[in-house]
């Protein structure tokens, strides 16, 4: 397993320089003018300047090569800098916005800790709560339970979050009061008031998103227990005297496992993409406001910069559920 | 921990005429063959397909969602792009339950002397321009439930080629799992854009207008979003594909394909059935996604997704112009699934004839 | 908790303070919500409305307009004029005068060494500064002393304001931005998120595209305001959530530009924790017709440029039949309600600008526009579709993807299907639609439609670059990779000729005739451009939040510092 992971580690190096070449042609070819948002009333002379100035005279070949140059040399040498205090990246060209000018890693690291929170979070209660229902739904398969989980997680699946999202504050902020509409980015929890300020504006976005999160991963791992509740292994277990709880718990579960590692996995680094349609019904201005706005703006440096992040992310999490895998089921072999 | 044989494939129980199957020819090898006049395998999946009383109450209401949708328009035949104006913003003739017990009755002969907004012309009501909502809803679903199965569809038959192949030949496992995460990574809406910016013109010049941007939107839904059912199915299919029976077959000589078809495939529908309740419903929202980019269907053609957005905003005056589209939406979606219920243990031959 | 000890800090300094009719910082806290939020707080570095609204708390031009257009002085003692003086005779120089004794809020003098300064860095060819169109023709940009500073033109200028006048020109500090010049203007990421103003307000902390954290700028002129010690700049979401903050949940005081409509304001409104404030300015939606052949069966060299002409459009009596059919009052009605007035003109206001005699269109007729396209040898076909030479009288109608934009979308097909003409709808995202990209067949310069739908304006008051857009030759096409302004590919003798007397012209008379006449030409006349609705602007302010006065003609946040808390 070990020979494998640092192959597939070795061998995610030219996958992932092969990504970048994809999104950046992807972006390039996509029609689209960082200046759609200027107003009319500026000229098309000024706006060719502007463009020029943005570095959008260039050829593609050197765009992307000054984009690999920034992300990969530029950027580690900030990191580095800001960890150690040295002052290698000074003068230095990074990977710079087209929107705000600045950094794009900047308001990368601005904007984690929001989307950390609540798309986080969100993942994080969505996961907790679809595993236990899942089982039992399962085990109990047509049970009341069975089938209130059903049709409560397939109505959360089906309706879409920009329409639970306005339909929760219309209800709990605009009726109720109960809940704010809109997230304070600039909260500081430092003591207990401003604590429970964060959980009240918190909790409307992250019950939007685990009531997403945990309809499609319930599902899953029900289907999975199924599969799995009528082997002839579990009728040896019970057989053998085992209790049923370590039956269904520790026998049939792990077998169930697989696909739901695959689903978790995959929705990690859409933890880190943030939310989009959420983020931007509460406001919460995390990565995945981020990412849409610089769509929307034709942001180029900044959603190239983001969506490889997020490839980054993608193929490290399917790695690990593939390790996982080999850990579930010592006989999934790769070698 | 002691896995036995998998549950295997529909063939392990049952054997067809049609299909000489290595099985077969072992048994036949064995001793004469039983006297019992042999029964189609899926005559056995529909008899047990049609005891799932989940499957059965599913069926009938998708059965019923696809006939009011094509075959509503016939009897109700109000144009849903036709604007009445007099008649926007109207309520649908259900608000008179609201209106109290006395004036209730009185109400649902003339809803207007009990000072409510609607009328029998327009039953469900009318949008902001004061069209139809019942021909709209019924126009939206011919597109929304055409999008869906047949975007789901691809995105499944995707999805699962992919796994299966990834998870079943090892030689290919690396180069598809890779191509996945391309996928998985790729920003979806400047691919979209792409997409319709390559394809919109040749498309309708093939196949005229609708059906070329039908074409587009189904293959766009399906191309962006078959990478988590491949995954899954690779990961069921890694796990499978060491099992004993798995051997057993091997070691009789089947095939790869037999193998794939027959043993394979049917241990991975549960994961499947699932990701194809999930994709229906992720396939009518994207549409709507699609057409707000300009991407989709002309502005003026409904479709449930597209209903469901516009009415967001008037979500506090006419509440049933946001539930009548999210209602039907998640009445599909929960159809579609009790009968992937119903099919999984219809295909399952443990649970057949209990 | 921050907020509690700047409140203290300020109150502290007020109570040293000699007794004021008003305390600076008095009311507390503010909040205002935008629904784009600002990428940028310099807006010589974009040209977006958010940021040039954004901005205008921190940094101020010499003179605004104020809410009904006039000229008011802000850095400058008085607007400079003919009368005054401060404008040369022939019209080839201004010369503005600083007032005295003003402070940047670091603390140190404004001095017309910042305005020459402003002037350079825009100026910079490098730069791709957005705002280089107000710094047209100018020749230089000279201090006198400390507080004059004369702007000399390469020619007369009957319409000398374009520098430093308006939210889209302020001063920059000299000493802040002075290594920031041309192609270096992107690095100063401090200075570009916190520029040093004369604002009533100074920059804390700016999260791009997310919020700004600001309070009271300390040497702010008038000494009693502003009113509020601090202020949170919300940005992002949608219009309906911000009025919706505003209007229903009161956790907001002031919301920008509520594109929803009518009967959801209302609905809104209804929560009782605020009010609605409407303006009008220059904004007209309109439909643009194309004169030139869009079919995708021409060659790309060709398709949609003056060398081929429209088969169907190219005849103003088609023309003036789709005009006929719209009725604006009810468009207006159903998609701006107060927010909108109909109106048939291009150039709406200001008053000594607009054409009131061109009302003919504002009522509806069908009748009218059938017997037109009799007359243009159109005859009802198979389908009541009209006909002419085996050809339909089909037409692709696109604008960007918006509500009210599909609304009128919606009702002008039904109204054009009445008279006979086929319309098919197409509806682009806004990215796309508005972007220049000369690659995409979708953007409204390249035009591969018959007719399109969107709003334009002007900045400032005077019209004569707005009307100079439709000049022969200033198109779109391929030659010159689809950039150009003249939309329509109008070509009219008549209209260049009054062109070039308007840029000479220096009598606002004169001027107001002559606008009028390119007005009534490019409307009423040719019905090459056919407006629809003049658009007004809602914002909401919180029944607790005084001294609000929209201006359409500048910032909206204009007069931030006389803002109170109403108690």
């Amino acid at each position: 397993m070990l020979t494998y992971t640092i192959r597939r580690l070795v061998l995610a190096v030219p996958t992932l320089l092969f990504i970048s070449v994809v999104i950046f042609l992807l972006l390039q070819l996509a029609p689209g003018d960082p200046m759609a948002q200027v107003p009319l009333t500026v000229p098309p002379e000024v706006k060719q300047k502007m463009r020029e100035a943005l570095g959008l005279g260039d050829s593609v070949y050197v765009q992307f090569w000054k984009w690999l140059v920034q992300f990969f040399w530029v950027e580690p040498q900030v990191l580095f800098d800001n960890i150690f205090g040295t002052h290698f990246a000074d003068g230095k060209l990074r990977v710079l916005s087209w929107q705000t000018r600045s950094p794009v890693m900047d308001i990368v690291v601005q904007r984690l800790p929001q989307t950390l929170w609540v798309v986080g979070m969100s993942y994080v209660v969505g996961v907790l709560i679809a595993l236990p229902i899942g089982i039992y739904s399962a085990y109990r398969q047509y049970s009341i339970f069975d089938q209130l989980g059903t049709f409560i997680s397939m109505v959360g699946f089906s309706v879409p979050t920009f329409f639970t999202g306005v339909l929760l504050i219309v209800i709990f902020s605009v009726g109720l009061g109960w809940f704010p509409s809109i997230y304070d980015t600039t909260l500081q929890v430092n003591d207990w008031a401003s604590f429970k300020l964060q959980i009240r504006q918190m909790v409307l976005p992250v019950f939007v998103l685990a009531l997403y999160n945990a309809a499609q991963i319930s599902r899953f791992m029900r289907a999975s227990m199924l599969d799995n509740l009528n082997q002839d292994y579990v009728r040896t277990a019970r057989a053998k005297g085992l209790g049923e709880r370590v039956v269904v718990l520790v026998h049939v579960l792990r077998n169930s496992l697989i696909p739901v590692v695959t689903v978790i996995a995959l929705g990690v680094p859409q933890v880190f993409g943030g939310a989009i349609i959420t983020e931007q019904v509460f406001k919460v201005n995390g990565l995945g406001q981020l990412l849409i706005t610089a769509i929307e703006a034709n942001d180029l440096p900044m959603v190239q910069t983001l969506t490889f992040i997020f490839a980054v992310l993608i193929v490290l999490f399917n790695l690990v559920a593939d390790v996982l895998y080999g850990i579930l089921d010592p006989r999934i072999r790769y070698d | 921990m002691t896995d036995d044989t998998q549950k295997q494939g529909p063939d392990a129980t049952a054997v067809t005429e049609t299909t000489p199957a290595p099985y077969a020819a072992s048994l036949a090898a064995a001793g004469p063959i039983p006297s019992a006049p042999p029964r189609s395998q899926w005559f056995d999946v529909w008899r047990q397909f049609t005891h799932h009383k989940g499957a059965m109450l599913g069926g009938v209401v998708f059965i019923l969602m696809v006939l009011t949708v094509f075959v509503g328009p016939l009897l109700w035949t109000v144009d849903p792009t036709f604007i009445d104006i007099r008649a926007r913003n109207s309520k649908a003739i259900t608000a008179c339950l609201l209106t109290g017990l006395d004036t209730m009755f009185s109400c649902f002969g003339d809803p207007k002397a009990a000072g409510l907004k609607a009328s029998w012309a327009h039953p469900l009501g009318a949008d902001q321009l004061g069209r139809d909502t019942l021909a709209r809803m019924m126009a939206g679903g011919q597109t929304s439930l055409s999008v869906g199965i047949a975007a789901m569809m691809l995105s499944l038959i995707l999805g699962s080629l992919f796994g299966v192949l990834a998870g079943y030949f090892r030689k290919l496992d690396g180069p598809l799992m890779r191509m996945t995460d391309l996928f998985l990574a790729l920003p979806l809406l400047p691919l979209l854009l792409v997409m319709v910016l390559l394809f919109r013109e040749p498309l309708s010049a093939a196949f005229g207008p609708e059906t070329g941007i039908f074409i587009l939107i189904v293959v766009a839904i399906g191309i962006t979003s078959w990478m988590p059912a491949a995954r899954i199915v690779r990961g069921d299919v890694l796990a499978l594909k060491e099992r004993e029976f798995v051997l057993a077959a091997r070691s009789i000589g089947t095939t790869n394909t037999k193998m794939i078809s027959r043993h394979i495939l049917p241990n991975v529908v549960s994961p499947i059935m699932v990701s194809a309740t999930l994709g229906i419903a992720n396939a009518i929202i994207t549409e709507s996604a699609l057409s707000f980019l300009g991407l989709g269907f002309p502005p003026d053609f409904p479709t449930w997704g597209r209903l469901l957005f516009d009415s967001i905003d008037y979500m506090q005056q006419n509440p049933e112009r946001v539930i009548l589209p999210g209602v039907a939406i998640s009445l599909t979606v929960l159809s579609v699934n009790y009968l992937g219920d119903g099919l999984r243990d219809a295909l399952d031959p443990r649970l057949r004839g209990r | 908790m921050r907020t509690k000890s700047l409140l203290l800090g300020a109150a502290a300094a007020l109570a040293m303070a000699p007794a004021a009719m008003a305390e600076r910082g008095a009311d507390g806290h503010v909040n205002v919500i935008y629904w784009q939020a600002p990428s940028i707080l310099n807006p010589y570095l974009s040209g977006g409305t958010k940021d040039i609204e954004s901005s205008s708390i921190v940094v101020e031009p010499l003179g605004r307009y104020d809410q009904d257009g006039n000229l008011v002085p802000y850095l400058a003692t008085e607007i400079p004029t003919l009368e005054n003086g401060g404008v040369s005779e022939d019209l080839t120089s201004i010369t503005w005068k600083l007032k005295e004794g003003l402070l940047w809020s670091d603390g140190t003098p404004v001095t017309s060494k910042d305005v020459v300064f402003t002037a350079e860095y825009c100026m910079h060819p490098d730069g791709g500064c957005a705002q280089l169109a107000k710094f047209n023709n100018v020749a230089s940009v000279e201090a006198i002393d400390d507080l004059t500073v004369k702007v000399t033109f390469e020619n007369a200028q009957p319409n000398p304001y374009g520098p430093f006048m308006g939210g889209q020109s302020p001063i920059l500090q000299a000493a802040q931005f002075a290594d920031c010049l041309g192609a270096a203007a992107p690095q100063c990421t401090e200075a570009n998120f916190g520029p040093i103003g004369t604002g009533p307000f100074k920059v804390d902390e700016f999260r791009p595209n997310d919020v700004i954290s600001l309070s009271a700028n300390p040497n702010y002129r008038d000494p009693a305001k502003p009113a509020f010690a601090t202020m949170t700049f919300k940005g992002g979401g949608d219009a309906a959530a911000a009025g919706r903050a505003v209007l229903e949940t009161g956790e907001f005081d002031y919301a920008w530009n509520l594109q929803l409509a009518p009967e959801v304001i209302a609905e809104m409104e209804a929560g009782g924790k605020g009010k609605t404030v409407v303006g009008f300015g220059t904004l007209v939606e309109r439909i643009e017709m194309n004169l030139t052949n869009p079919s995708s069966d021409l060659p790309p060299e060709t398709r949609s440029t003056v060398a081929e002409p429209h088969p169907i459009l190219s005849d103003f009596k088609v023309r003036k039949a789709l005009s006929m059919a719209i009725d604006r009052e009810l468009l207006t009605e159903l998609g701006y309600g107060q927010a909108g007035r109909a109106t048939c003109n291009l150039v709406p206001s200001p008053e000594m600008y607009a054409s009131e005699t061109n009302t003919e269109c504002l009522t509806q007729d069908i009748e009218g526009a059938k017997a037109l396209l009799d007359e243009a040898g159109w005859t009802v076909g198979a389908g009541g579709i009209r006909e002419k030479d085996g050809m339909k009288l089909k037409l692709l109608y696109q604008t960007s993807t918006n509500a009210v934009r599909q609304d009128f979308q919606a009702l002008i097909k039904q109204w054009w299907g009445e008279i006979g003409v086929e319309t098919e709808l197409r509806n682009v995202s806004g990215s796309v639609f508005f972007g220049g990209d000369p690659g995409s067949p979708d953007t409204f310069q390249k035009f591969y439609a018959d007719v399109e739908m969107y709003a334009n304006n002007f900045d400032g008051t005077d019209p004569q670059s707005y009307l100079s857009m439709y000049a022969c030759g200033n198109e779109p096409k391929p030659s010159s990779q689809w950039q150009g302004e003249n939309i329509n590919r109008f070509c009219n003798e008549e209209y260049d000729a009054l062109l070039k007397e308007l840029a000479q012209t220096g009598e606002l008379e004169k001027r107001g005739e002559l606008a009028k006449k390119l007005n009534d030409i490019i409307t009423k006349e040719t019905m090459t451009i056919v407006p629809l609705v003049d658009r007004g602007r809602v914002s909401a302010h919180s029944n607790t939040l005084g001294g609000v006065v929209l201006n359409t003609w500048d910032s909206e946040l204009w007069n931030v510092a006389d803002w109170y808390r109403i108690k």
